[in-house]
């Protein structure tokens, strides 16, 4: 389980790494044909990263949408991001003194995760539109992001893993030495998952994360009076 | 398929989200274009072979030529917040026109071709997983029934906390579905005409001209006046290109009228040009750039020919959006032009100028038989901007408005300026075998209308787009309410406006009299 955790992990870090790096790639050198900004849009470069903030850390269009599925997905994403740092002192032999500050919070950020996840999960059987738009994969993918969630909540609460292995594991990683792994079937599972998830990050939905960024609907400027909007290759991309 | 029986919607105080109905719509697709308008626009006459393979390989074509389009196939997590918000999907029930599954009618499709994990997944025959689709038959019925019940109007995109844009897909699908063979009749044979005679509708100069006369008949008849409405006047200082129905349509020619009068005060040479007599440019609506770029040009080439200074737009909605941010890209640098105006200019900015410096003598009591709303169409309030100043789409149109009328209500919030909902009609279907979809799509702003009509006594709707002035003529007496309600905004104007030189002008208007006091 150790060695193969270990390639797993390799496996998945060179995955995510080229395949998001591809994707970014791909979205950077992809042509703009057009303005398309959504207006009222800003129409300078402050106004543009003020408002992709608002999106990328508030989610205030999913806000203007439905104010139930903004607290659902506000918080598990809020929640997810805290446990994420929590995980840092995994990968460091001394993490840096605020991330051990932040532990005692961390801890709850568990329970907005699953509840969210699980709220998320019961919208998609319930209502009858969304459960209409929802593949398997969508379902997949909460019932492996709450899996996730309650194999760590109960490693924390129940059935405790040695911790300290599972750093040396980890911090030996990154430094291309392989240490043993604790033999435990909640972590297994827990590091499984995730590596699963990972691996499937360039090919899935959750191209979400970097696709944000290059939406031209949010990020482009409406100053096409100021400054003629120059298509990469305007000629190229007709249609025949 | 068209034309079928269907039952108008009932008007409730609310704007109610429907349980789904599914495929309750599938049958209610436009007609398709014929073989000489397809071959017009240089498509195939009739539905190519091997159109499969042909659709696929056109879909990764169109991908790489458009990072939105890549962006938003890729982004979507099916959050479901747009699937409540369509006027399409809130009038008729069916879910394929929530945003999210119209755009997975395409999508699915990319997935299974276009995407390594669908490439993998249907060697294993699990595509099914991530709703990985075939390009067969019904996908093809579908792709055409439900990406011709989209106006493109982009209210989803508003809601989608990706930006991910329905109207991209709807135009990359139509265009796709052009390119097999599958046009739509109404746009197909809309952008032969603009090719073969310079305008939507078909009006050749000649009638273009007669017309012209009879308007300048009539202002003269009511104002004592003589306002010329120039055509094709070399060396004018401003090209003012309008949507085609202006010249006859009601009650568009009413606000054409008032841009004369309008044009007349400011003392500003100006013209129309029988070359441009058209600002629409349904280029735009089955998404293929070549035909948007042709009917561009010939407004570059009218302004050159007449050697205006500056080009103006008419009340024209996705044609003030083309205009906007897509005619420099297409038929740029109008560097022709005096770099002193704006590059184009709206006519309502011209006017809203006007007023704000004290050029025009108006009288808004002209106007007082009448109390107010203003529908925000969807591409002036979602995809352009007026008068360089944030949100000068909403508040230069009603600055106008309150301008020329002491009465004027908004409608609510959630209805209007960048949450506006579509009139029904746009995007390339105001067509009469669209019908059941125009009735059923105009649902939530009939909704929000006959509020402001039982709450506050509103008895005329404004707007600024020829296509939104059709539909609702059309629609508004589906549901009760009467034709006529629906003006133009500078026929407002028109209306308040006293010429110079006017002496005991009295306006005709509804068959009241008014006398100058």
């Amino acid at each position: 389980m150790t060695i193969f955790f270990a390639s797993a992990f390799y496996f998945a870090a060179a995955v995510i790494t080229l395949g998001i790096g591809h994707k970014v790639f791909q979205y950077w050198s992809t042509p703009t044909p057009f303005r398309i900004p959504i207006t009222p849009a800003p129409s300078t470069l402050p106004g543009v990263v003020l408002r992709m903030m608002t999106e990328v850390f508030l989610f205030k269009s999913l806000f203007k949408a439905n104010k139930w599925f903004w607290l659902l997905g506000w918080v598990f994403h809020t929640s997810l991001v805290l446990i994420m740092l929590q995980h840092v002192i995994y990968f460091q032999q001394l993490s840096p003194i605020w991330i051990y500050q932040l532990q005692p919070y961390n801890k709850f950020a568990a329970y907005p995760l699953l509840i969210s996840l699980v709220g998320l999960l019961l919208r998609r059987f319930m209502v009858d539109r969304i459960r209409y738009i929802s593949s398997p994969s969508d379902f997949l993918m909460l019932f492996f992001l709450i899996a996730i969630g309650l194999s760590g909540l109960l490693m924390m609460l129940v059935w405790q893993t040695d911790v300290y292995l599972v750093r040396q594991y980890f911090t030996g990683l990154l430094r291309l030495s392989i240490n043993p792994l604790p033999n435990h079937l909640l972590l297994y599972l827990h590091l499984f998952l995730v590596v699963f998830l990972l691996i499937i990050f360039p090919f899935s939905k959750l191209l979400h994360a970097p696709g944000i960024f290059f939406s031209p609907t949010l990020n482009q400027k409406d100053n096409t009076r100021q400054r003629q909007h120059q298509s990469s290759k305007t000629s190229d991309h007709n249609n025949g | 398929m068209a034309n079928r029986e269907y039952t108008t919607p009932q008007l409730f105080k609310q704007i109610k989200t429907p349980k789904i109905e599914v495929d309750s719509m599938r049958l209610s697709g436009p007609f398709k274009a014929n073989s000489s308008h397809q071959q017009a626009l240089g498509f195939p006459s009739e539905l190519v072979d091997n159109w499969q393979q042909n659709a696929i390989d056109a879909m990764g074509q169109a991908v790489k030529q458009s990072r939105g389009l890549r962006v938003f196939l890729d982004s979507c997590v099916k959050c479901g917040a747009c699937t409540d918000k369509c006027h399409y999907y809130l009038g008729s029930a069916d879910p394929k026109n929530m945003p999210v599954a119209r755009q997975d009618l395409f999508r699915n499709v990319y997935r299974k071709y276009h995407t390594p994990a669908g490439r993998f997944l249907s060697k294993l025959g699990l595509d099914w997983l991530i709703g990985g689709q075939e390009m067969n038959q019904s996908v093809l019925d579908d792709w055409y029934n439900y990406y011709h019940q989209c106006s493109e109007c982009r209210r989803c995109t508003v809601y989608c906390p990706y930006g991910i844009d329905t109207a991209e897909i709807t135009m990359a699908a139509r265009n796709i579905m052009s390119k097999i063979g599958v046009g739509q009749k109404y746009s197909t044979e809309v952008i032969s005409k603009v090719y073969q005679v310079g305008n939507n509708l078909g009006l050749p100069e000649a009638a273009l001209q007669n017309t012209l006369e009879g308007l300048e008949e009539d202002i003269e008849e009511e104002t004592g006046i003589f306002v010329k409405l120039p055509l094709n006047q070399v060396g004018a200082d401003i090209l003012l290109v309008a949507p085609s129905a202006d010249f006859f349509s009601e009650p568009h020619v009413d606000g054409l009228i008032g841009y004369a009068k309008v044009l007349h005060e400011s003392g500003i040479s100006w013209t129309f040009s029988s070359k441009a007599s058209e600002a629409a440019n349904f280029g735009l609506f089955i998404g293929n750039q070549d035909s948007m770029r042709k009917i561009a040009l010939r407004i570059r080439e009218a302004a050159i020919d007449l050697g205006v200074k500056r080009i103006i737009f008419g009340e024209c909605g996705h044609a003030w959006r083309v205009a906007y941010n897509y005619l420099e890209t297409l038929a740029g640098p109008f560097d022709f032009l005096d770099k002193s105006f704006p590059m184009p200019q709206h006519i309502c900015e011209f006017t809203h100028d006007l007023i704000k410096r004290n050029k025009l003598t108006l009288d808004p009591s002209r106007n007082d038989d009448m109390t107010l709303t203003f529908h925000d169409s969807c591409n002036v309030a979602r995809a352009s901007n007026m008068g360089c100043i944030s949100g000068g789409q909403f508040s230069i149109p009603r600055d106008i408005i309150k301008a020329v009328c002491k009465n004027y209500v908004d409608m609510a919030k959630e209805t209007t300026h960048g949450s506006t909902f579509c009139c029904g009609g746009g995007g390339g279907l105001l067509t009469d075998d669209l019908i059941e979809v125009r009735v059923k799509g105009a649902l939530p702003r009939m909704t929000a209308l006959n509020n402001v009509i039982e709450e506050h006594g509103v008895t005329h709707m404004a707007t600024i787009c020829a296509i939104c002035k059709s539909q609702f003529s059309k629609i508004l007496p589906v549901y009760g309410m009467n034709m006529d309600m629906i003006v133009s905004l500078h026929q407002l104007v028109g209306n308040a406006v006293i010429l110079t030189d006017q002496k005991e002008a009295s306006v005709k208007r509804n068959g009241d009299q008014y006398q100058l006091s």
